[in-house]
């Protein structure tokens, strides 16, 4: 089995603040410039993330198809970016 | 209804919040080190594999690094602590409105309801547990119990993860066979006063005799008793209690030794200065000053001398620090770290006692100059008024820092409370 290796990157996020002041993240910039829209976000609650190393509000989001987690640490947003080992290639 | 209280300790509370933001040292001895370049680089906390290898807080980091070779010395960052140390009060705050927080990573919980046994205490301080493994990443160990005192007594005794009952039913055999020094307020001076008179464990010190406690320890003697029977009835105080504070000090080691008068002077006076801010922020001023100096050999004494009034003057406090100072140090030694304490404190809005002559009323005037100096320092910064003394001074570290300041603050000697 592969282990699953994460590091902690922070992107640029559009977020639509409701009027009841709930946050709803819309779209996340990837490093590269390219903007992935947040199809609907599934579950927020605050959690831990071990993995990249941080924790604050974690967004359940669905993206392109693919449940993934977005972080909203203290005023920055971040994801649990995958990084490939050596089994992968 | 029966009291359900709870004591949540944050494990190796620094260390892990260091292991939770990187992964990758996760799995290394890790120690949180103050900075050996300003003479603090002692282990502030260390992760369970450093601990494992022996390294103690507060030993000196060469120490620590022969103990363990691949140690990875982290500097601390007091934000992220508090930050951290503020999302676990939440958590307690969901389950209950008493939560009295014991410094940045402990905690009473005061759960306390209308029928709730023990038993059902100890599942809410498993739940209080996973939340704050699943929510901020890092362990904590609970104590449960009918009193504050066995609730800490038992957040220390299984670690990391864990969560201990001490019951009316079971302190007997849980809590009497621990070292007497296991006890909360027991220090090494009553270890040792203790131990002289063969009292070992928490259980000898219960069936010790009340007034040969008394007699031995004074008034402490039959209170500590009282803790090891499981009499404590003090109660957790709300969230926004602010204890009562006692003294009112500060210290510092400076990144060079002290050599000459003129060199602890300008210290003392930055001492005084913060000392006296922070009496008048909580509105108190103290009769008694003490200092206490530590030479480069590591030893130390304490002296104490009392003001003609009570004030929360800075020229006063460090003028009294000065003269007992002179009147107890020779110089001998370099001084390597210095502490200025002001206790026998009052209310600010007490009477004061007019002399009969202007000259010395003119005094108060101080105090209205010292006010004015903190309003112009809150709107413009810490630096913008200063002694000129001071302006040349920066060798002797930066000790104003309102941050650092309020770390220190979390040692209030708050005493006896019932």
């Amino acid at each position: 089995m592969t282990k699953d290796k994460r590091i902690k990157e922070y992107v640029n996020v559009t977020v639509k603040f409701t009027k009841e002041g709930i946050m709803h993240p819309l779209s996340i910039e990837w490093i590269d410039g390219k903007i992935y829209p947040v199809d609907k976000v599934i579950d927020i609650r605050n959690a831990a993330s071990l993995k990249a190393g941080g924790c604050g509000i974690r967004y359940l989001c669905k993206i392109m198809g693919a449940q993934t987690y977005i972080f909203f640490e203290q005023d920055k947003w971040f994801v649990e970016r995958k990084i490939p080992c050596v089994e992968d290639i | 209804m029966e009291p359900i209280i709870l004591h949540a300790d944050l494990n190796s509370f620094y260390a892990s919040v260091e292991c939770l933001y990187d992964p990758s040292i996760r799995d290394k001895p890790v120690a949180v080190c103050g900075s050996p370049e300003l003479r603090h680089g002692i282990v502030l906390a260390k992760n369970e594999l450093a601990k494992k290898a022996g390294i103690k807080t507060g030993e000196v980091i060469w120490e620590a690094k022969i103990k363990a070779p691949n140690l990875l010395v982290v500097p601390p960052k007091y934000d992220r602590y508090l930050r951290i140390g503020n999302m676990a009060r939440e958590i307690y705050g969901r389950y209950s409105q008493q939560v009295e927080p014991f410094g940045m990573d402990e905690a009473w919980i005061d759960i306390s309801y209308p029928n709730r046994t023990l038993e059902e205490g100890y599942k809410i301080a498993w739940e209080i547990k996973e939340k704050i493994k699943f929510e901020l990443g890092i362990t904590a160990s609970i104590g449960v119990s009918f009193n504050k005192i066995f609730a800490k007594l038992g957040s220390d005794m299984k670690k990391p993860d864990a969560v201990t009952l001490i019951s009316r039913d079971n302190y007997k055999q849980k809590a009497w066979p621990l070292p007497v020094e296991e006890l909360l307020y027991v220090g090494r001076a009553t270890k040792r006063k203790l131990n002289r008179y063969n009292i070992h464990t928490i259980g000898e010190l219960a069936q010790c005799d009340r007034e040969f406690l008394q007699q031995k320890l004074g008034k402490w003697g039959p209170v500590l008793r009282a803790y090891a029977l499981g009499q404590d009835f003090s109660r957790v105080e709300n969230q926004g209690y602010q204890s009562v504070i006692k003294s009112i000090g500060n210290g510092t080691t400076p990144p060079e030794d002290l050599n000459t008068y003129e060199d602890v002077k300008i210290t003392v006076l930055v001492l005084a200065e913060s000392v006296a801010r922070r009496l008048r922020e909580q509105g108190l001023k103290g009769k008694t000053v003490q200092i206490y100096v530590r030479d480069c050999d590591l030893e130390s004494f304490e002296r104490q001398g009392q003001l003609l009034d009570y004030s929360n003057v800075s020229r006063d406090i460090a003028g009294k620090a000065l003269e007992i100072l002179k009147n107890n140090w020779l110089f001998q030694k370099p001084i390597r770290s210095f502490s200025l304490r002001v206790t026998n404190l009052v209310s600010q809005e007490r009477h004061i006692q007019l002399s009969l002559f202007e000259e010395d009323n003119k005094k108060y005037k101080l105090v209205d100059l010292e006010k004015s100096i903190d309003q112009v320092r809150s709107r413009y910064g810490a630096y913008a008024v200063q002694r000129a003394c001071l302006l040349e001074t920066k060798h002797l570290g930066d000790i104003s820092s309102d941050l650092e300041a309020s770390m220190r603050e979390v040692s209030f000697n708050v005493g006896e409370k019932r």
